[in-house]
């Protein structure tokens, strides 16, 4: 090969990467700049707190910021420690190739890719209807959980078994229990990885629709138990911007909110996972 | 002599424990500590998803001794040591058979308080495996766990420790910075200290110094070498030099069609000057292995 032909295949290559990493970012300054553009201007903090009004053309976001809280702190209340359990039960008691944990591990592949319309079916079906807990918080909150649960068993296997086997080793060579090295070592040793799966998990919560219309509902009051049917961001901005002529402005409004949160969400959490990281491992 | 076959066994003339002694290959007749048996393995076999990874170990180690056991890789020196504390049970289908016994103790019944055996039988690895939080939490986890909250008791725990492994001084004023960020050798020396903080009985290392910087090794050495005639201590290592050094008695152990076992076992000096066995010779020269 010639030494020019060498030199344009390099620059070639080259170009061509960046010119794929640049596409991603694109869309991505695309979208948030075309929310920034429509959205902030009609960006308060009234419009934040206050409740919406002519079918949210008018007013705020208070009570549907509200039940998004609510329903996304069940959703994670309930999906945290049962994920965390499966996760440890799969990494730290069952062998990597056991009948039960395969059958599980299976099943969360299944779950993982299953559309959340059909998680809003379902959960129609067995929250509002078979448990009779109708339309309201606490059923979008535990359809939100099935969903997630698969993520945060995933990532949190994952991140169990990349603490090294010398680690266990040396706890139980020691005389550690299983709760103590669980509870000391591995819950510490495993944050970060938890806490991307957390970020991943939570974000899906709070960005999801389909799910929700058939669970949490439409009600957009404030609400005033986890009985109360309550509207989240992402139904609000689907009914907005689907169903009231006139509600773009609004909808661009709570979709800068939303995705602000979700921003906050994911820079807090990276935060906190690598000062965790060098807390532990900065040189003394 | 055909080196396929299983270690030949050689039973001394007049021994009063000939019973025991009778299973022992090439034991010599001259302790250089204690002449006290403190570990006794009989007719020791460790499998892997069936595959024999040590056959038909007998072995005697005295107390307060200081016993390395040497070989090639793979010939389930690692093995020996994690049967002693039964780290085995973590390792799935590991199959241990034989009899093992520590004082009176039964290692391998189903009986034995394993948490107890542990304590009594601390354990070093290859690489330092300190925990990812502070000096003063790395040794106070193993102490809270086995009973002891008093805060002056598990200051002053902590302080004797990290005296005896020399690193008092190091790291007295950052007890509570992370222990990873220590040196390699100085993180080797807190494993050392969490091992003996449970003032164990036994002490059991697996190539301490492999992954350390000479310097640092020589250290490691020293401390060891410090603790004879306080802890029976087994040592795994692959430098002879450092075997001769500090050993008192050298198990030697050898691979045969991949199931490892243990060949030769005398004191230092009987095994590097007038080794019985073929192969260990050819081992100690260099000529094997």
């Amino acid at each position: 090969m010639s030494r020019q032909s060498r030199h344009v295949q390099e620059y070639g290559t080259t170009a061509i990467i960046w010119m794929a990493a640049t596409m991603v970012v694109i869309p991505f300054l695309w979208l948030i700049g075309d929310l920034l553009w429509n959205g902030w201007t009609h960006l308060s903090w009234s419009f934040v707190f206050s409740a919406p009004q002519n079918a949210g053309r008018e007013g705020g976001i208070g009570p549907i910021l509200m039940s998004t809280m609510l329903i996304v702190g069940v959703c994670m209340g309930v999906a945290v420690p049962m994920g965390l359990g499966t996760a440890l039960f799969l990494s730290e008691y069952t062998r990597h190739d056991h009948v039960l944990g395969r059958l599980i591990r299976g099943s969360l592949d299944v779950l993982a890719g299953v559309p959340s319309i059909v998680f809003g079916l379902f959960g129609n079906a067995l929250f509002c209807q078979a448990l009779g807990l109708g339309f309201s918080i606490l059923s979008g909150g535990l359809t939100l959980a099935c969903m997630v649960l698969p993520i945060l068993i995933r990532t949190a296997e994952e991140s169990f078994r990349a603490i090294s086997r010398e680690q266990r080793l040396s706890a139980a060579a020691l005389g550690l229990s299983q709760p103590t090295t669980i509870r000391t070592i591995l819950l510490p040793a495993a944050m970060p990885g938890l806490l991307v799966g957390g970020t991943l998990g939570l974000g899906r919560a709070f960005a999801e629709t389909a799910a929700l219309i058939f669970t949490s509902g439409y009600v957009d009051r404030m609400p005033e138990s986890l009985m109360d049917s309550g509207r989240s961001l992402a139904v609000h901005i689907y009914d907005l911007a689907m169903n009231v002529a006139g509600g773009n402005p609004n909808a661009f409004a709570t979709a800068l909110v939303l995705v602000g949160l979700l921003l906050i969400i994911n820079l807090f959490s990276s935060w906190i996972a690598t000062r965790w990281t060098s807390l532990n491992q900065l040189p003394a | 002599m055909d080196l396929t076959q299983p270690t030949p066994r050689i039973t001394p003339d007049s021994d009063e424990r000939r019973g025991f002694r009778a299973w022992l290959p090439y034991q010599s007749t001259d302790p250089c500590c204690e002449p006290v048996a403190h570990i006794r393995a009989e007719n020791l076999s460790i499998a892997y998803e069936g595959h024999q990874a040590l056959r038909n170990v007998n072995l005697e180690i005295n107390r307060g001794c200081i016993t390395a056991l040497v070989g090639p890789s793979g010939c389930g020196k690692t093995s020996f040591l994690m049967s002693l504390n039964r780290l085995t049970d973590l390792i799935q289908r590991c199959q241990v058979t034989g009899k093992l016994h520590m004082n009176e103790l039964d290692v391998l019944a189903q009986t034995t308080d394993l948490l107890h055996l542990r304590r009594a039988v601390g354990m070093i690895f290859q690489k330092p495996t300190v925990f990812p939080f502070s000096i003063r939490k790395n040794l106070e986890l193993p102490l809270r766990e086995h009973g002891t909250h008093d805060r002056m008791r598990l200051n002053s725990g902590i302080e004797n420790v990290l005296k005896q492994v020399g690193l008092w001084h190091e790291v007295k004023d950052r007890l509570d910075r992370p222990a990873q960020g220590l040196s390699g050798g100085q993180q080797q020396r807190l494993c050392l200290a969490r091992a003996l903080v449970l003032s164990p009985d036994v002490l059991m290392l697996d190539e301490p110094c492999s992954a350390l910087d000479p310097i640092s090794s020589g250290i490691v050495e020293d401390l060891i070498v410090s603790l004879r005639g306080h802890y029976t201590v087994l040592i795994v290592t692959h430098n002879l030099a450092q075997a001769r050094r500090i050993a008192d008695h050298i198990a030697f152990f050898w691979s045969f069609e991949g199931v490892g076992n243990l060949v030769e076992y005398g004191t230092a000096q009987t095994i590097f000057e007038t080794p019985a066995h073929e192969l260990t010779a050819a081992y100690i020269s260099g000529a094997r292995g």
